[in-house]
């Protein structure tokens, strides 16, 4: 037999391995096949978070605390509240959302004031919270607006934990809103236990106002920028959405135009003021008057109490004033 | 020259290759330390948002990032002939050009992370070995190419044009590293631990969390990074390091002018190499290790300017024929300390050098019709004085935090190859920020303080009553993409991240008519051409995503004194 004659053992062997090579590409084809569908994004969990907390009757629904300094403005605020005991439990973890939006400096009054941020993390802390956390998805730079609006050093020097935005943590999230159904939204925020919003009163050109419902834009990513676009529906979407244990606003220094951003010190008004509350509509309608607006200027604001979320007529929430000597 | 003979080594010989080694020991060391250290300013090279003490105001690196690309020779001489001065540290590179004159090329064989890289390509397990790799280790003509292509670049810089940064090799590792290699990884890195965390579960997430938590603060970015022609960069890039595999050294020995210009250096060094020739027995086990090509065997002069001063001979040399020595015997039989190259050669390189200006320069893209979209830097120079002090290294591109600085391929004309460009679609300039300005190490970008950007302050640091900020060119409106101008449907997302104070876009309510018929008030947007910087946000935020109804030009750029729409802003001052 010459090297070149095949016999039936190799006849044999060489057909059945290119036999299984075919049939096992065409079973793999076929099957991959059979998988063809449309691609479909998974969706995490729909409806609204709430992290409101059950209070004694006679908490006032609101504070308003008037000069000093934003410290001690916090401090007699909370303490007018009941305490933060009444809102942090024991081991809860708790996310502070202040306005990091811009980089800008604390004087130019475009971010939260980083020694309220301070003081309300501390007051958590002593409330028995496991962990604080504060973040924002910035416009600008984070690294630079956490650093040059002192939030940062700020929340680092009471042991507060400071995040900034990374793409990874950003999740599809059904918000069920009449506008925004499905956005990708910054799940550390709101896989926290308790959630403390603390916006900063500013101009704005489209709405008129920077509040505590617009703040909400910082727990989004995705095409934030077309959100403009109906302004007031996403807005009271996200209102809808997401229900904070706590409102506490910045009016201590009021960027009156050129906002968001400012950047002017001619624009910025001191007013020493700080609202406080669980009525996010009566805190944010407060906080319009001052801009020199009156809260019916505001489409969002309208629209919030229209559905609910609160009280538009602020003088008709429970309020308490108190003025820091 | 059989095996046998590099076998036998005298007792003394061993002896003194045992001590000689330290020395190689001691090179490989240096070479690590500064590979390292070059590696670790490189990723300093980022504002990493830390937030330590000082003043937090004002953002600044916290280390010395560009003193590789200050401290390299040929940067200083290059753009001391193309500038007549030499700018902040780069005076730092008297430091290796006094060393070289002392020494020789120490720089080479023991800093140049380049060449450390090449190095180590050329001689872990190489391709060649034995007999092929010795002759491949002779010195030959085609080396000199180095001289050539320095004398070239330099009579450039004479003519103002500096060319010299695409192929000194400082320039073209931070360059290949910062726009196509740690991107690349960044990119991968990314991929890995991203598809780890959304699987959603616990113990892969915590891996992709520790690995983001590793690596946060070399590796990757703060944000992953995009170049424009990234590819292409890094082609060269694996190219220049594939064909050590072949060619021990290739770039180093045959390409690189800083080599070359250290080669001219080292002329006078007072420090060699002496042979005892009538020691050699010819085992060439010298040119077997040899990284420069200098003819270190016996018989022949050793070649000082292509010398890397690695040291390998004098470790390897079993008879004790190499010596390194200060003052070592000049004789010609020892050392010949001309460059290989020839008369003619150099008078036609140095005519390429004149004649390639003119013919670049006689393309239009400069004198005549710049591009419009090339957007240099903020404090960058006026486009000729920056074009005789640009390296394109890349720093620029590193530090920047939103990734807007990019490097050019053709939009500038192909003289300005990979210099910096602002490309708003990715990134815009932040308005605070003046990092770009601090890390360029020739003032291409010119060192600015916030102050100036903002227009606080002149660059001569005197208060300004009125803020005249540094422009980088102007935003104009699309109105036929523009949403509140043509769909009307409200929007000024420009106007909202507009940093000016006062904004320079501002609103005008009209009411409009929709499709339907229905009418509504938006607020059209427009520019107010005074107070634009030109910074690009605008451009970056406009939710019309594929081409934006806002861009910007360079027009009313501050560098140029041409370049203006304005009457009052083209004033000579």
């Amino acid at each position: 037999m010459s090297e070149n004659e095949i016999n039936r053992r190799d006849f044999l062997k060489r057909s059945s391995k290119a036999g299984l090579a075919v049939a096992a590409t065409a079973g793999a084809g076929f099957w991959l096949n059979s998988r063809n569908e449309h691609p479909r994004q998974t969706l995490d969990t729909s409806g609204g978070r709430i992290y409101t907390v059950d209070l004694p009757n006679d908490t006032p629904q609101m504070i308003v605390a008037t000069g000093g300094t934003p410290v001690q403005l916090a401090q007699q605020a909370l303490a007018a509240l009941g305490g933060m005991e009444t809102f942090i439990s024991p081991g809860d973890i708790v996310v502070l959302k202040p306005n990091v939006g811009w980089d800008r400096v604390p004087q130019q009054a475009a971010n939260t004031n980083p020694d309220l941020v301070k003081t309300v993390a501390e007051l958590c802390f002593n409330a028995g919270a496991k962990k604080v956390i504060v973040t924002d998805v910035s416009c600008n730079d984070p690294r630079r607006c956490f650093r040059r609006s002192g939030i940062a050093r700020a929340a680092e020097s009471i042991g507060a934990e400071v995040l900034l935005p990374e793409e990874r943590k950003f999740k599809d999230y059904r918000l069920g809103g009449e506008l925004l159904s499905v956005w990708p939204v910054y799940t550390p925020i709101i896989e926290a236990d308790k959630i403390i919003n603390m916006p900063i009163v500013k101009h704005h050109n489209l709405t008129r106002a920077t509040l505590g419902m617009k703040n909400w834009y910082g727990i989004l990513g995705g095409r934030r920028n077309q959100l403009h676009q109906q302004i007031d529906i996403s807005i009271a979407d996200l209102a809808s959405f997401i229900k904070p244990t706590l409102t506490i606003m910045d009016a201590y220094r009021v960027l009156m135009a050129n906002g968001p951003q400012g950047g002017n010190l001619k624009d910025v008004k001191e007013y020493k003021t700080l609202i406080a509350g669980t009525d996010p509509v009566a805190i944010d309608a407060l906080g319009s008057t001052f801009l020199g607006l009156v809260p019916e200027q505001l489409g969002h604001i309208k629209l919030a109490h229209e559905r609910g979320i609160g009280n538009m007529n602020y003088t008709e929430v429970s309020t308490r004033n108190i003025t820091v000597e | 020259m059989s095996k046998k003979d590099t076998d036998v080594k005298s007792p003394k010989g061993k002896q003194g290759s045992r001590s000689k080694a330290k020395i190689r020991m001691l090179r490989r060391f240096s070479q690590l330390f500064f590979f390292c250290l070059f590696m670790f300013l490189l990723f300093e090279t980022e504002f990493r948002g830390t937030f330590g003490e000082g003043n937090a105001d004002v953002v600044r690196l916290d280390y010395p990032v560009s003193i590789f690309l200050e401290m390299d020779p040929l940067v200083a001489f290059s753009t001391a002939i193309s500038t007549h001065g030499v700018y902040n540290k780069v005076i730092w590179a008297l430091v290796i050009i006094i060393g070289t004159i002392i020494l020789g090329r120490f720089f080479c064989g023991w800093i140049c992370p380049l060449g450390t890289l090449s190095h180590f390509f050329s001689s872990y397990k190489p391709e060649k070995k034995g007999k092929t790799r010795v002759n491949a280790n002779h010195y030959k003509g085609w080396m000199s190419l180095k001289y050539y292509l320095l004398i070239a670049v330099i009579v450039m810089s004479i003519f103002t044009s500096l060319q010299t940064g695409i192929i000194d090799p400082i320039p073209f590792l931070v360059r290949s590293l910062t726009v196509s290699v740690l991107p690349t990884l960044n990119i991968a890195m990314r991929a890995g631990f991203d598809s780890l965390y959304a699987t959603n579960i616990g113990a892969l997430q915590f891996v992709a969390d520790s690995g983001y938590y590793l690596f946060e603060s070399n590796i990757l970015s703060f944000k992953a990074q995009y170049f424009n022609w990234a590819w292409f960069i890094g082609l060269i890039f694996i190219l220049v390091m594939l064909i050590n595999r072949f060619i021990t050294r290739f770039w180093c020995r045959a390409i690189c002018p800083l080599g070359a210009l250290m080669g001219l250096l080292s002329r006078w060094s007072i420090f060699g190499m002496e042979k005892d020739h009538s020691k050699c027995d010819d085992c060439n086990l010298c040119l077997l290790h040899c990284q420069g090509a200098c003819d270190p065997q016996g018989n022949v002069p050793w070649r000082q300017a292509e010398c890397h001063l690695c040291f390998n001979c004098e470790v390897e040399c079993p008879q004790d024929v190499i010596r390194f020595k200060f003052f070592p015997n000049v004789g010609k039989e020892n050392i010949n300390i001309d460059p290989d190259w020839k008369k003619r050669k150099i008078i036609a390189s140095a005519a390429a050098g004149a004649f390639a200006l003119p013919i670049l320069r006689s393309s239009t893209g400069l004198d005549r019709n710049f591009n419009s979209r090339v957007i240099r830097p903020p404090g960058s120079l006026d486009e000729k004085e920056f074009l005789a002090r640009c390296i394109r290294c890349g720093e620029c591109m590193k530090v920047c935090p939103t990734n807007a600085v990019q490097p050019t391929l053709l939009e500038a004309g192909l003289e300005a190859i990979w210099t910096p460009t602002l490309m708003m679609r990715v990134g815009a300039c932040e308005y605070n920020c003046v990092l770009c300005s601090q890390v360029c190490p020739t003032g291409a970008i010119w060192k600015i303080t916030e102050q100036q950007k903002l227009g606080q302050v002149d660059m001569d640091g005197n208060q300004l009553d009125e803020a005249k900020p540094i422009k980088i060119g102007t935003a104009f409106y699309d109105r036929g993409r523009c949403l509140p101008w043509t769909m009307a449907v409200p929007c000024i997302v420009c106007e909202e991240f507009c940093p000016t104070s006062p904004k320079a876009i501002w609103v005008k309510e009209e009411i409009v008519t929709k499709a339907d018929g229905t009418e509504i008030t938006v607020q059209q947007p427009r520019v107010d051409v005074d107070r634009c910087v030109g910074c690009g946000i605008c451009e970056y935020v406009c939710p019309v995503q594929d081409k934006p109804a806002i861009y910007v030009t360079n027009i009313g750029e501050t560098r140029s004194r041409t370049n203006q729409i304005l009457l009052e802003s083209g004033t000579y001052k």
